[in-house]
């Protein structure tokens, strides 16, 4: 069987949707929705990625090199954030974050 | 386009103000980092030195143009879009000066991340394809981050920058899916080639599909409903100063961004996209209006107030039309002042005890500050839409934008909100006009009284006046897309 651009989009749609559930429906822990965020940034990677081979052009893959840098980012400060709020808070459980209501 | 000849030198020259504030940004961070914790003040005077500098170079020095092989743009539009956020960061940044030595967060880093925020808008409202528009949004949108728990020991301040994390990480990835998919159905990232490969002819679901998650992302930022779950409690919990920050340049850099990538990007497909913005424009209206209703403190009704005033914004970008545009480019200037001058109050409402921020606490303001009374006032009936003050004048624009593109039901759903509205702006003033006093506030800061002094005078009397002036500006803004 040929993979063809289809397979990586439903590879990368898939993906994207674990990693939206993973965010609405996990009640348990925050270190999951930073996995989950991870997810989604690597479902649209494989989308450029997907995408740049098939049109033949580069510049999707240089947007995914972008994606990556900045996902980096993302989760140091994420993390860092999470560090300051468990400090404070003295947990790191969803039901938690609950000061507030919203 | 990529026929323009690309060189190095002119292409710097178009991202000047951008230069200035990415190395001023670094300059600012070793001047903190070696005159030590109490360097504050210092870094933050001149943080707002580098946006005045960095500002006066965009308006004087530099020139109109494509730079970047067509990755950065400058035209009337960004310009305009641009001067807005630089005078709202810098009125953000002059406001919390006095707050953050009293509040005892004096942090250096924080004028500095303030600064590199803005740089994110700029670079934002200059986008000229899809990886300078991520880019700049993230720039953005990770410093506001830090920013909203910049008070570290405060549980407020770090959930509300958990919250703005998680939800902005998640819209960050929608508005990603969307660009991925915009790449995939059209073989372009910019928008001026995008443009020209997405016609009627060549439309494809996927292609549709990839609009509607990009315009989330871009929802999220403004804070539009459905993506606004975000708003209240990051408003309520980041310091009232960052609350003013977020509530004003961010806002106008993503409706910056969302007018690009629509009218820009989709001008051929407006019929798509239109369903999206109309839908999120009545929502946002009619859900701000009804659910600052019930609101006791004064932040959370801000977030409200500015749900709503996002959707007011929008039904200007749902005429797709140049007056439409011109609308929104107005919408956001009066939105911007009327913004500012209310969280002055807001920052001036402290005791000797502390800051307050229940609706409650400016009972018998009348009595005990004549002024601020007077100048919350007219801010509140200007955020209400009334006559003359200028929020009237936004509202004006927008909704004969929205006739003149005959969707007559937005425009009449647009007026019966903010009927609503007023119920809950007018409910401030009678708390300050005709209720029993409460404590006296501690004198207003200088910065703070300068900021409300400018803002209220603004919207009245000086909008009368120089309103022609803003609204030629914002026709040729408007001009660049058509």
């Amino acid at each position: 069987m040929e993979v063809g651009l289809g397979h990586y989009l439903t590879v990368g749609a898939i993906l994207f949707v674990t990693g939206v559930f993973g965010i609405f429906l996990n009640r348990k822990n925050i270190i999951t929705i930073l996995m989950s965020v991870e997810l989604i940034l690597l479902s649209v990677n494989i989308n450029f990625v997907a995408f740049s081979a098939f049109l033949n052009d580069l510049v999707g893959q240089v947007f995914a090199l972008f994606i990556l840098t900045v996902a980096a980012a993302e989760a140091a400060i994420g993390l860092a954030i999470l560090v300051v709020f468990f400090r404070n808070r003295g947990s790191i459980a969803v039901d938690d974050v609950n000061t507030m209501k919203g | 386009m990529m026929a323009e000849a690309f060189s190095l030198s002119q292409s710097l020259g178009i991202a000047g103000p951008e230069l200035i504030m990415a190395v001023g940004a670094m300059v600012l961070l070793m001047v903190g980092v070696f005159a030590g914790e109490r360097s504050t003040q210092i870094v933050t005077g001149l943080a707002v030195a580098l946006v005045v500098i960095s500002g006066l170079w965009l308006v004087v020095v530099t020139p109109t143009g494509v730079a970047f092989g067509g990755s950065f743009l400058l035209d009337p539009f960004a310009r305009f879009m641009k001067v807005l956020v630089l005078i709202g960061s810098a009125f953000a940044m002059v406001m919390s000066v006095g707050f953050a030595s009293r509040e005892r967060f004096n942090r250096f880093e924080y004028p500095v991340l303030m600064v590199l925020s803005t740089l994110g808008m700029m670079i934002m409202v200059s986008a000229g394809d899809l990886i300078a528009l991520y880019l700049g949004l993230e720039l953005q949108s990770l410093a506001i981050y830090v920013l909203a728990a910049i008070n570290r020991d405060s549980v407020r301040s770090t959930e509300a920058g958990l919250k703005y994390f998680v939800l902005g990480a998640l819209s960050s990835g929608m508005l990603l899916y969307g660009a991925s998919l915009v790449y995939g159905f059209t073989g372009q990232i910019e928008f001026q080639a995008i443009a020209q490969a997405a016609t009627a002819e060549t439309r494809s679901i996927g292609l549709v599909i990839g609009i509607v998650f990009v315009l989330a992302g871009l929802a999220f930022k403004i804070s539009a409903v459905p993506f606004h779950m975000w708003t209240p409690d990051v408003y309520e919990g980041a310091p009232t100063p960052i609350t003013a920050f977020m509530a004003g340049a961010p806002k106008v850099a993503a409706m910056a961004l969302m007018v690009r990538f629509t009218i820009d990007g989709f001008q051929n497909l407006a019929v798509d996209w239109q369903q999206v913005i109309v839908f999120v424009s009545i929502a946002s209206m009619a859900f701000g209006a009804f659910a600052a209703i019930g609101q006791r403190n004064i932040k959370r009704l801000m977030a409200y107030s500015s749900i709503s005033h996002m959707g007011y914004a929008l039904v200007g970008l749902a005429a797709a039309n140049v007056s439409g545009v011109r609308g929104v480019l107005l919408y956001m200037a009066i939105y911007l002042a009327m913004t500012v001058g209310t969280f002055a109050v807001i920052l001036a409402m402290r005791r000797a005890e502390g800051s307050v921020e229940e609706i409650n606490e400016l009972a018998g303001l009348s009595r005990t500050n004549p002024v601020m009374a007077v100048a919350l006032t007219a801010l509140m009936l200007s955020l209400a839409g009334l006559p003359p003050l200028a929020g009237f004048f936004a509202k004006y624009f927008v909704f004969m934008a929205a006739v003149e593109a005959q969707l007559y039901g937005l425009a009449v759903i647009g007026v019966l909100s903010s009927v609503v509205g007023l119920y809950y702006y007018l409910r401030i003033v009678k708390v300050m006009w005709f209720d029993e006093p409460a404590a006296p506030f501690e004198p207003m800061a200088p910065e703070l009284r300068f900021a409300l002094g400018a803002t209220a005078l603004f919207i009245f009397p000086v909008y009368l006046v120089v309103g022609g002036t803003v609204f030629n500006a914002a026709e040729a803004a408007a001009r660049t897309f058509f």
